[in-house]
């Protein structure tokens, strides 16, 4: 750990990267950030002048899809930049120390930079029993988390666990596994959902955050607008293919040879908010859809529990059937049809049979 | 103004079952012009809204040829999207009517679900309509049966509706358009947006029952009950007919 008056700049010389090393992150980050030529001098002046920024990165109950993902960071390279020059104090997968003295680090950062390190949190807290149902360090992750939560600037929500809550809180949700926002309400909460999110978004965020030393803007889900203002939709290279009416309606047909739209099979793509489509994977070498298999809205609140992702029309589980508005508005309506064709027919029973007498009888 | 409107809520609440003697020829104006012509356009919208609405959900059958040379998925988009425009004024303009036009025209807006007499009548009308009733009673306008289908079934799906399908319109005009900005609240109810999708989706099966209901009632009542209804909705008057 550094002295307090630590800048960014003088780790990163320490770590020996070169000052044109550090001049070329500067740019690539800012191009990342979609901001202009000369944010990059301004990048390079706030990391040559502020204090640098710690970093807490912890782990509740998660599969650390994300963190493989955060590793993989191809713009800028996060094995140069990011990890080095990032002041990641505390990530329990991939840092040096272990046991008791990764725990020293927890404490002497909260008591060191009380009120000025970022927490990163990687999946969530199951509060179920107790929060048994996940211990870290011995202690149970929830009460690690509110811990550190207390003296943190701001919380970031990685991935769909730490954001909407994921695959532990499908139903039935045994462990009752809780995104952050729903456990920490006293404290800025940025989301970055994705199962896992995209490295090149989760690095980008981090150096904003700390270059800036500011929040990005948040939309209304409290997700970055930089990241998840649009829809894989709104990007996606198949979309000609929507608007002409192509689509692929089984895996082996030739539309799906052709690489048609996959709407039919359940895409989920126009209703979930990431940037896949504008960025992409690996390095920017693909992405599902590209790959040919549809989206699966793995950024959005419950995407486990809306039925099958190869379905255009989701499950609606209320009705205690698995169907969907198709199925039971058909059904709804097909019964009142039914009911109004039986009613007519009586109706015209009812005046056929009557003697014209009985008409006349009744006036 | 506001008085005005009051008087007249009032009197659309105490509307009289049994009609006025003052209507000698048993003929009465109910419909005005703009009411009726909201409801035949307004009926127009519905029909291609649905249509439109059902293929956006369900997709139609992969189109041959050149992606360039084939717009049809946007056009039934395109469709929707004008015609919910129509639709959406049409709703503004008859709320509008509801608060300017005869007390008629208020009717589909409320229920009077406090009153007793009113759930009197609405059980008669239920036993008429289960043939246990051998006479129905004759009102000026909707009965209060039918004003219960109007509000609850009609009224209110549409509306939500125009929420809604605001809302999920306001998904491809991008987060800056003012569809978002006044509807893009619906995202806070329902976070994922397949779900918006979903229960709008409902809707739109909610409206074709109203509509086999409504349109089979109108064409029965015309024929076994003492007054006029598909006319009505026409030329405007209603006549009684004994």
């Amino acid at each position: 750990m550094g002295g307090a008056t630590e800048t960014f700049y003088s780790v990163i010389r320490r770590q020996g990267i070169t000052r044109r090393s550090f001049h070329k992150f500067c740019s690539l980050t800012a191009t990342s950030l979609g901001l202009g030529p000369l944010a990059a001098s301004q990048i390079a002046n706030a990391l040559e002048t502020k204090p640098r920024v710690p970093v807490i990165w912890m782990h509740g109950l998660e599969c650390t899809c994300c963190s493989e993902s955060f590793i993989r960071s191809a713009h800028p390279l996060a094995k140069d930049v990011v990890l080095s020059m990032i002041s990641l104090d505390y990530d329990d997968p991939i840092m040096a120390a272990a046991g008791h003295q990764a725990e020293a680090i927890l404490e002497e950062t909260r008591a060191k930079y009380k009120g000025q390190y970022v927490l990163a949190v990687e999946g969530n807290p199951p509060l179920n029993e107790g929060g048994m149902f996940c211990i870290d360090g011995g202690k149970p992750f929830v009460e690690k988390l509110k811990a550190m939560a207390a003296d943190s600037i701001v919380i970031i929500a990685w991935g769909t666990c730490a954001s909407w809550g994921c695959v532990q809180s499908a139903k039935p949700n045994p462990t009752q596994a809780t995104p952050i926002d729903k456990v920490i309400t006293n404290k800025p909460i940025i989301k970055v959902p994705g199962c896992p999110p995209i490295a090149e978004v989760m690095t980008a965020l981090v150096t904003f955050i700390t270059t800036f030393g500011k929040l990005p803007e948040l939309d209304r889900q409290g997700r970055p607008k930089m990241f998840y203002s649009q829809r894989i939709h709104d990007k996606c290279y198949r979309r000609p293919h929507f608007d002409a009416g192509q689509f692929v309606e089984r895996w082996d047909d030739e539309s799906a040879r052709k690489g048609y739209c996959l709407y039919k099979m359940g895409c989920k793509g126009p209703t979930t908010y990431n940037a896949c489509s504008a960025v992409r994977w690996n390095g920017g070498v693909s992405f599902p859809i590209q790959s040919g298999h549809g989206c699966f809205g793995c950024s959005e609140d419950g995407f486990w529990d809306k039925g099958s992702f190869y379905d255009r029309l989701t499950t609606i589980k209320q009705f205690g059937i698995e169907a969907n508005a198709d199925q039971i508005g058909m059904a709804a309506a097909g019964a009142v049809g039914l009911a109004v064709a039986t009613h007519a027919a009586v109706t015209a029973a009812k005046r056929l049979t009557r003697k014209p007498g009985r008409v006349a009888q009744e006036k | 103004m506001l008085d005005k409107s009051l008087q007249a809520l009032t009197a659309a609440v105490t509307l009289d079952p049994v009609r006025s003697s003052s209507s000698e020829r048993g003929v009465v104006y109910v419909y005005e012009a703009p009411v009726r012509l909201w409801h035949w356009i307004n009926a127009a919208a519905i029909l291609v809204l649905s249509l439109s609405g059902y293929f956006i959900g369900s997709a139609i059958p992969t189109m041959p040829g050149e992606t360039s040379d084939n717009f049809l998925f946007g056009y039934i988009r395109f469709a929707h999207y004008l015609t919910a425009y129509v639709l959406t004024l049409g709703f503004l303009l008859r709320i509008y009517w509801a608060i300017v036009g005869n007390p008629y025209a208020k009717q589909i807006f409320y229920v009077p679900l406090w009153r007793k007499s009113y759930w009197r009548e609405v059980w008669h009308e239920i036993r008429w309509y289960a043939f246990v009733a051998a006479e129905p009673k004759e009102y000026v306008a909707h009965n209060p049966l039918a004003q219960l289908a109007m509000f609850f079934m009609f009224t209110l799906t549409i509306a939500f509706m125009i929420v809604t399908g605001f809302a999920l319109y306001a998904q491809g005009t991008g987060n800056d358009s003012w569809q978002y900005r006044l509807f893009g609240w619906v995202f806070s109810i329902w976070p994922n947006s397949q779900d918006v999708h979903t229960w709008h989706h409902l809707g739109l099966w909610m409206i074709m029952t109203f509509a086999l209901i409504h349109i089979y009632t109108a064409v029965r009542e015309e024929i076994v009950s003492r007054q006029s209804i598909v006319s009505s909705i026409i030329f405007g008057e209603r006549e009684f007919r004994d």
